[in-house]
């Protein structure tokens, strides 16, 4: 179920590539449209960072890539794969295989213990609940949690819960990591401890990492940067422009 | 993921007392509840089970076994000689007053049997003889007729012993053991002769005929025979069993009190689980959405919401049955009051508890099937 090294996709495929994108809420008056035909693209093995204004589609964007939202028109592609017209089960399969997934409430589940709420996606995936949990011990112990596998998230501080959820968005080892505003509610030195293990991430073959933020204490970590504007893409940045962009924005 | 469910229910620790409280309240009631109603059923009959017999022949307005109608002397012999039957005895049976030891006065069930064959007599003698019944002013009595009518409590009346019936002596040569009659009335037997001395005088005195079928036929097949034949009701066992309990559903408000209770424990069961279980949905909302997000489907939450609610079920049940049989065992030494636990009515808890369960979960499904997994990035 999980791919492996050998099924990597061919490295030049845009990990997420968004073509005229529209999406609209609602309808009559109380109609907003969140994505007025928005072309994204982001490349394997880089991170990759959102931003822009409050309200102008940054997390609205995410859900499409991460194919948790339906959107009215346009392509969307990831990993190769066309997300248009595809069954509803076989989106969350995709979900489920492809894609790890960071909150930035966390949202790790109260009453499960640290290695179970880690062993989630893997459970999901059909891994036997020994070798789930012991995975997610394992990698717990890597994000610098080792001996608090049978902790409880309430007994942890933001950034150690926060690398909870990041060991569970990693423990199937997805091709996309999706994170909306994954630092907002920590504080500075925990915010670039996350950031870091983030873009660690991102550097594994075949993977790409998907990062809304609103700090820009968080730009320096970016591969690439695409600028947000009421519903479409006002700039993307890289190399040289994303150091510009970083000095100005600082 | 089923072992993550059962956790995330076992941690809400309020919630999850909540639910099993309810659910075994609701099973607790519904059981029990059934459990006296079917002990008071099977008091209603308990008449036949004392004074067995295959057939029992009676006045054709007759429905049930509480009731008397006076028979014709002459319809004994009526009876005696329809084809098929072995053999068919008088029987008296007659609320009467008897004067205790102490002077009070106490109403009792006077059975008078035919003193040849003494059939439909009581089968468990516990002291004394029952052929004694032949000779005159003697009375076999029932246990609750030797504690009521004794010279005082703790002081039961026992083999010879005297008493009054309607002002005339009867000596006790015999204690027996019965079930309860309905009306709570303790039983005397006495011979078929003797009985109606002890009764006031009546135009007709004949209350039933008991009858045993020839060997070889069933007793369906000469209660039909006596039927047809003499235009009186005749009952097998099951039979007036069953007319006896219809009757009772038709002409008393006993079945609908407790169907009533055990309805309104079904309804609390409904409000308790279904309310509990849908605030534990709720506010697990968010991770229910934060799941679907990471790939869970529809089904696979449905069947967890579903194994949460049968667990809780299935508990409740456990410990209301408990509950219900620890009730059975308190009153099974006294008797009262009646009881009696069916494999019926377990099987229809079961299957309430079962469908309260379905019900709660339901709610919850319907909730999360609505879910869009893109709430998870929404603050
Ligand atoms: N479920 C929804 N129903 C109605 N309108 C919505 C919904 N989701 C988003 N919108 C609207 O779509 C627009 C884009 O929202 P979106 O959440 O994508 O913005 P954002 O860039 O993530 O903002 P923020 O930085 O505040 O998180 C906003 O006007 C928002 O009000
Ligand atoms: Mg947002």
């Amino acid at each position: 179920m999980i791919t492996s090294a050998s099924t990597l996709p061919d490295p030049t495929t845009p990990a997420v590539s968004l073509r005229g994108v529209v999406k609209a809420f609602g309808t009559g008056d109380a109609r907003t449209v969140a994505l007025k035909g928005a072309d994204f693209t982001a490349a394997q093995g880089e991170l990759h960072l959102l931003v822009g204004p409050s309200g102008c589609g940054k997390t609205t964007l995410l859900s499409v890539a991460a194919g948790t939202l339906d959107w009215d028109s346009g392509t969307v592609d990831v990993f190769g794969t066309r997300l248009n017209g595809l069954p509803k089960s076989k989106v969350t399969a995709f979900r489920r295989q492809h894609v790890g997934f960071i909150f930035q409430q966390f949202n790790l589940i109260p009453t499960l213990d640290l290695t179970e709420n880690v062993s989630v996606p893997l459970l999901l995936n059909g891994v036997r609940r020994h070798e789930a949990e012991e995975r997610s011990a394992a990698l717990l112990q890597r994000l610098g949690l080792g001996g608090k596998e049978r902790k409880r998230p309430t007994q942890l501080s933001g950034g150690q819960q926060q690398r909870v959820a990041i060991a569970r968005a990693l423990v199937h080892e997805p091709r996309l990591l999706i994170a909306d505003e994954p630092t907002s509610a920590l504080d500075r030195e925990t915010g670039h401890q996350i950031m870091e293990i983030l873009s660690t991430a991102a550097r594994s073959p075949g993977r790409s990492v998907i990062i809304v933020t609103h700090d820009p204490r968080t730009y320096g970590y970016a591969d690439r940067l695409t600028e947000m504007e009421d519903g479409g893409i006002a700039g993307v940045h890289h190399g040289q422009a994303l150091r510009d962009f970083i000095s100005i924005h600082h | 993921m089923f072992h993550l469910a059962l956790r995330m229910l076992l941690g809400d620790r309020a919630k999850y007392i909540m639910l099993i409280g309810g659910l075994t309240f609701s099973a607790l009631l519904m059981t029990q509840q059934n459990g006296v109603f079917q002990g008071l059923l099977a008091w209603t009959t308990s008449h036949m089970r004392n004074m067995r017999a295959s057939i029992w022949v009676v006045d054709s307005r007759v429905e049930q076994v509480n009731e008397t109608k006076a028979l014709r002397d002459t319809d004994v012999n009526r009876v005696r000689s329809v084809a098929g039957v072995d053999f068919a005895m008088p029987l008296f049976q007659s609320v009467l007053k008897a004067r205790a030891a102490d002077g009070s006065e106490k109403l009792i069930q006077m059975i008078g049997i035919h003193a040849g064959t003494l059939f439909g007599g009581p089968t468990q003698i516990l002291a004394g003889e029952l052929e004694q019944l032949r000779m005159a002013n003697t009375v076999v009595i029932d246990e609750l007729a030797a504690e009521r009518l004794g010279r005082a409590a703790g002081i039961p009346l026992t083999v010879g012993d005297t008493f009054e019936i309607n002002d005339r002596e009867a000596r006790v040569v015999g204690v027996c053991r019965t079930e309860r009659h309905f009306f709570g009335y303790p039983y005397v037997f006495s011979s078929y002769d003797q009985a109606l001395q002890f009764a006031p005088r009546q135009r007709k005195m004949l209350s039933m005929i008991l009858a045993e079928p020839k060997a070889g036929l069933t007793a369906d097949e000469v209660a039909n025979a006596i039927r047809s034949e003499t235009g009186l009701a005749a009952y097998t066992v099951p039979q007036f069993e069953k007319s006896t309990i219809s009757w009772i559903w038709r002409n008393t408000g006993i079945p609908a009190s407790f169907m009533t209770t055990i309805i309104l424990g079904f309804i609390v069961g409904i409000a308790i689980a279904g309310q509990t279980f849908y605030s534990f949905v709720l506010e697990n909302l968010r991770h229910l959405g934060a799941l679907k997000a990471m790939g869970a489907s529809n089904g696979l939450l449905s069947a967890m919401l579903l194994f949460q609610a049968f667990t809780v079920g299935l508990i409740g049940y456990g410990l209301g049955l408990g509950l219900t049989a620890a009730f059975g065992f308190a009153v099974a030494d006294h008797g009262q009051p009646p009881f009696r636990l069916l494999p019926d009515s377990l099987i229809r808890t079961f299957v309430a508890i079962l469908l309260i369960s379905g019900f709660a979960a339901l709610l919850g499904i319907r909730k999360v099937a609505k879910l869009e997994p893109a709430v998870v990035f929404r603050g």
